[in-house]
């Protein structure tokens, strides 16, 4: 039971006309969730009204909650009740979610995080984009822990990633983010809807043991509150059962290290990116999200003025393609990373690369500015 | 009720329920009350294969988790009305039941039980109040009496604590009781009862930590004649200090200064 799948895509095949939020919802709706908890937060309110609309129409479930805490408790709480759920957010919202995101990643909990970026930092630009998020979906909780996370730069892509964003979540049984931003959230285009999308179905009941496999790279398959199992759902060091465990040296090592090489060591299946005239590019961009639309204008326009310039556009940023940016980036003249932060995306790169990185960087609460981006690769100045 | 009586003793009710030993401080009440839930769970009877017990972070969390045998979800602190409010919604045939303290539920978690309570979300609450941080050493929390001493109030509390009940009763909750670790058989019945109700109930179990609240304000239990001890007094204290709403309406009003009403209330009484 459970694994790969087709299912209908919800909505009828053909090419639909909408926002990136709404899409959003749409392929959370078409990969299986049945479960929506949330607060309001610009930008990314639409996902939760177009929810609160679409999921008592599917027999689904939409909560709203006190608080973004309260949120993402609801969500991990519907995921143990056997449920695929959700909730979307922006900066401030993950903040306060951070905590309990720690939580599923301990219990090993499927469940799907949208943040929309917004400037920040504290309430900073509410309806303005940025990608000031990467380190924080990354490093936001305690412990030093691995997820997931996939950074749409379309309208389109906020309906494919999503539901990427739920197979990956429910393959490797942990909280995905969707890094998405207020440009990508916000922008109306034309989406293609499949006749039908390949889901992932959770693992079930019976097994030995819910929290731990016999390999030390394994993901435990996860029954549901109700079936019988007995369950011990803890964020406490637990052994394979759920027994609490929390002065036991090995337990703890053992855990920490499949939590992570379950992610890390099956990263060919999460590793995601785009390349565009990348073959005789002696200068590459690399960026992700709505920068990376910006960055494909500037690359298009130096070509055509003769520039040997390419762009590689990462859709996966956690686990980050270490492998992919370091094969693409090697022997290159300059490596140039483009973002809506103070180089957070840059820092990664250099270190996967390990060759100097250039890093161009807009914080103005703006749409990264791809006249800017060219003027660099003609003239580098920015 | 009848069937409180076929209830086998706490013994086999242990067998029956838990799967392992408890890990309480010898005295503590948490004991007592896990003992009376497991009566009101036989009499009733709760199935244990259709309940789903949430907890959050202290004492009181650790009387579901690990102990019975049944799906348990322990989370973060402060949070479990808002995880239980979601298995809940995923899962209507279960039953959903919470048991955690009052420094969980009341006082980092005070939120999620107001709106648990305002939107009457079919879910059993038990909040063991004893008063302070148990498990991390004995601070103050939002239902230490004013002038206790705890950890971080050595001088004495200076504010006023919480009445739970009339927090969840102004919330907008439909059912609400207060019974004492001290009334044993009283409090079962209690459990019972709330557990028959069809939406949202909250009981706030008066337990004792003899450890933290006990010996640091010792002199607030005096001994009788003989020597006892300090759980002892503390029970002894609660006995006296409790007296059932009913009979607390024909006292007079110095009579009833300082007692603790005990009972079941019923929202629509606060709301006519
Ligand atoms: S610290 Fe207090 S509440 Fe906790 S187990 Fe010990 S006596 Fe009970």
């Amino acid at each position: 039971m459970g694994g790969w799948q087709e299912s209908p895509a919800l909505l009828p095949p053909g090419t639909y006309f909408m926002s990136g939020n709404e899409a959003c919802a749409e392929g959370a709706l078409a990969a299986g969730c049945r479960f929506y908890a949330g607060y309001p937060i610009t930008p990314s309110s639409e996902i939760m009204v177009h929810m609160a609309q679409r999921l008592p129409e599917l027999g689904g479930n939409f909560m709203q909650m006190e608080d973004e805490l309260g949120s993402i408790a609801a969500v991990i709480g519907a995921a143990w009740g056997g449920l695929k759920a959700m909730t979307a957010t922006s900066g401030p919202g993950i903040s306060l979610m951070l905590e309990n995101i720690g939580y599923a990643i301990m219990t090993e909990t499927p469940c799907v995080i949208v943040d929309v970026q917004r400037a920040g930092p504290s309430t900073g630009q509410a309806s303005r984009p940025a990608q000031g998020d990467i380190m924080q979906a990354r490093w936001g909780t305690h412990g030093g822990v691995d997820l997931i996370a996939l950074a749409p730069w379309s309208v389109q892509e906020m309906y494919e990633l999503t539901i990427r964003a739920f197979n990956l979540a429910e393959r490797f049984r942990v909280p995905v983010f969707l890094l998405a931003d207020e440009i990508v959230g916000h922008l109306h285009e034309t989406v293609t809807i499949p006749p039908a999308v390949r889901t992932f179905e959770r693992l079930r009941w019976p097994q030995e043991m819910p929290f731990d496999t016999p390999e030390p790279d394994g993901v435990p398959p996860m029954p549901a509150f109700g079936e019988g199992a007995y369950l011990l759902v803890t964020g406490s060091t637990h052994d394979g059962r759920g027994y609490r465990r929390t002065t036991d040296a090995a337990v703890q090592d053992r855990l920490m290290r499949r939590l992570s090489a379950k992610i890390r060591r099956h990263q060919d299946e999460i590793d995601d990116w785009e390349e565009y005239s990348l073959e005789d590019a002696e200068r590459v961009l690399v960026a992700c999200g709505s920068a990376a639309r910006s960055a494909l204008w500037a690359v298009q326009q130096a070509r055509r003025q003769g520039r040997p310039v390419g762009l590689l556009r990462l859709k996966s940023l956690w686990p980050f393609p270490d492998e992919v940016v370091a094969s693409r980036c090697g022997g290159r003249r300059e490596i140039i990373v483009p973002e809506m932060n103070l180089g957070q995306l840059a820092g990664e790169v250099r270190r996967a690369a390990g060759v100097p990185v250039t890093s161009l960087t807009q914080v103005d609460g703006e749409p990264i500015d791809p006249r800017r981006i060219l003027a660099y690769l003609l003239e580098e100045v920015w | 009720m009848a069937a409180s009586s076929t209830v086998p003793p706490a013994s086999l009710l242990r067998q029956a329920y838990l799967r392992q030993s408890t890990a309480f401080c010898p005295g503590c009440g948490h004991g007592i009350f896990m003992n009376a839930f497991l009566r009101a769970a036989a009499a009733l009877p709760l199935d244990f294969d259709r309940t789903v017990f949430v907890s959050g972070i202290g004492c009181g969390a650790w009387v579901p988790s690990p102990h019975f045998l049944a799906d348990t979800l322990h989370v973060t602190h402060g949070r479990a009305m808002a995880f239980a409010a979601g298995v809940q919604r995923a899962r209507p045939d279960l039953n959903i039941v919470v048991i955690s303290g009052d420094g969980d539920l009341a006082t980092i978690g005070g939120n999620h039980l107001i709106h648990a309570a305002r939107r009457q979300t079919p879910i059993k609450v038990f909040c063991l109040n004893n008063w302070l941080f148990g498990m991390t050493g004995g601070q103050v929390s939002a239902t230490t009496p004013r002038e206790a001493r705890t950890a971080t109030t050595p001088a004495g509390n200076p504010d006023p604590p919480f009445d739970l009940v009339r927090l969840v009763l102004g919330a907008g909750a439909p059912f609400a009781a207060r019974w004492p670790v001290s009334l044993p058989r009283q409090l079962a019945r209690g459990i019972e009862h709330a557990l028959r109700e069809p939406g949202f109930a909250f009981v706030e179990v008066l337990s004792i930590c003899p450890t933290h609240f006990g010996r640091i304000n010792e002199p607030l239990f005096p001994a009788g004649e003989a020597p006892q001890s300090i759980p002892w007094r503390m029970l002894e204290w609660l006995r006296r200090q409790c007296i059932e709403r009913e009979k607390a309406a024909a006292l007079s009003p110095e009579e009833r200064a300082g007692k603790i009403l005990i009972g079941e209330w019923r929202g629509e009484e606060c709301w006519p």
